[in-house]
């Protein structure tokens, strides 16, 4: 494959080496006249070019039109919009990805036609609620379109689910227990007669907007009697 | 109407300025305060701090409630961004989008956005002003002249 790389910083450099290594042609384009030397003296000849990946001017010369791929990893979310915009729309290139730094962006960029984003944000902070026992749901992946999510949820030893059986728990409304992890860590998929214990791993299908109500269901203690 | 400027430079302080003149409701969003500074002292209208591609600012700055939005940063990047979110998330009436490259803006303005490219404005003006200053102005410049002035650079 034929990649071209907006930003020729850390994520690019790293990039570029390991598809170099994988056997793919890669172009890196970056604005800084010693960084794109950097990279000759690094990479060889040909590898780095300098310019604005953003510039039509600059993106013709480095043959942006026979680009099986972009990968836009510049630290401005700004610039690595417009740089997937660019070689999408003007281009025809038929697979961008984008490097986010701002969370919030990834739900822009998908509304702006640019579905594939990464976040070292997003990664960092899903390590921390993973890490962070008092995070009980953790949203796994967010399903295109129609507003549902996949989230797992770790059942407390206290909650009021625990020893019930699926059918007798009040989910809210388009929500689905999909999987069941025990603490042997062995996944079943289960019926309505599947029973969940404490400390049991659920994955579960919902609405975003009920993500809340589903955590409050799975992991709320039991209302204490006489209060 | 409400008018949500965002970049508070020359231009963005003028449109500001001028846009209060008539009436109407204006907001200035930076991320320098000191920007401000070109604002006229009359300026009534509300100066938030922050970036304008960040939705949370944008939506501080009033965006859900503005009739117009206008991206007028030194970036173009940041102009296309952030017009693109006023007018496709926030569904903004009027979006207008300055962009300096005129190749980039070819794109965006061919994708909806209303743009303007200021070399490409200028360009044509100082070109025309030129024609206007006298046919002989142009055509009997003598070659001496033009070049003895550029040395004088």
């Amino acid at each position: 494959m034929f990649i071209v790389i907006v930003g020729g910083g850390k994520v690019g450099y790293y990039l570029s080496r390991e598809l170099i290594e994988g056997g793919h042609e890669v172009l890196v384009i970056d604005k800084d006249v010693a960084r794109v030397q950097q990279l000759t003296d690094e990479l060889g000849q040909d590898v780095a070019v300098r310019g604005d990946g953003c510039e039509v001017a600059t993106l013709m010369q480095a043959g942006m039109d026979r680009a099986d791929m972009v990968l836009a990893v510049t630290g401005d979310d700004e610039d690595n919009l417009v740089v997937c915009q660019v070689a999408n729309r003007r281009f025809n290139v038929p697979r961008t990805v984008a490097r986010i730094n701002n969370p919030k962006n990834e739900d822009i960029f998908r509304k702006l036609g640019i579905a594939t984003t990464v976040s070292a944000t997003s990664a960092i902070l899903a390590q921390i609620e993973q890490e962070l026992p008092s995070h009980a749901l953790i949203p796994l992946m967010k399903l295109r379109g129609g507003g549902f999510e996949i989230v797992e949820v770790k059942i407390p030893a206290g909650a009021a689910v625990v020893g019930q059986r699926l059918r007798d728990i009040m989910l809210p409304q388009q929500s689905l227990i999909s999987l069941i992890i025990d603490t042997e860590g062995v996944p079943r998929v289960p019926n309505s007669d599947s029973v969940i214990e404490a400390e049991d791993e659920v994955i579960a299908v919902t609405k975003m907007e009920s993500e809340g109500q589903l955590r409050a269901v799975l992991t709320n203690a039991p209302a204490s009697r006489g209060a | 109407m409400r008018a949500l400027i965002m970049g508070c430079g020359r231009v963005g302080a003028a449109l500001a300025a001028s846009l209060e003149d008539d009436g109407h409701d204006v907001t200035v969003l930076d991320i320098e305060p000191y920007a401000f500074r070109r604002l006229p002292p009359t300026f009534r209208g509300r100066k938030m701090i922050g970036n304008g591609i960040d939705t949370e600012k944008l939506l501080a700055a009033g965006i859900e409630n503005s009739d117009a939005f206008i991206a007028v940063t030194q970036g173009d990047n940041r102009n296309i961004m952030a017009a693109q979110i006023a007018k496709y998330v926030f569904n903004v009436p009027r979006v207008v989008c300055r962009i300096y490259d005129p190749l980039r803006e070819d794109i965006y303005r061919s994708l909806g956005i209303s743009t303007v490219s200021p070399p490409r404005v200028g360009t044509a003006l100082l070109r025309e002003a030129l024609e206007k200053s006298g046919p002989a102005a142009i055509a009997a410049q003598p070659e001496e002249t033009a070049g003895s002035e550029e040395k004088a650079d």
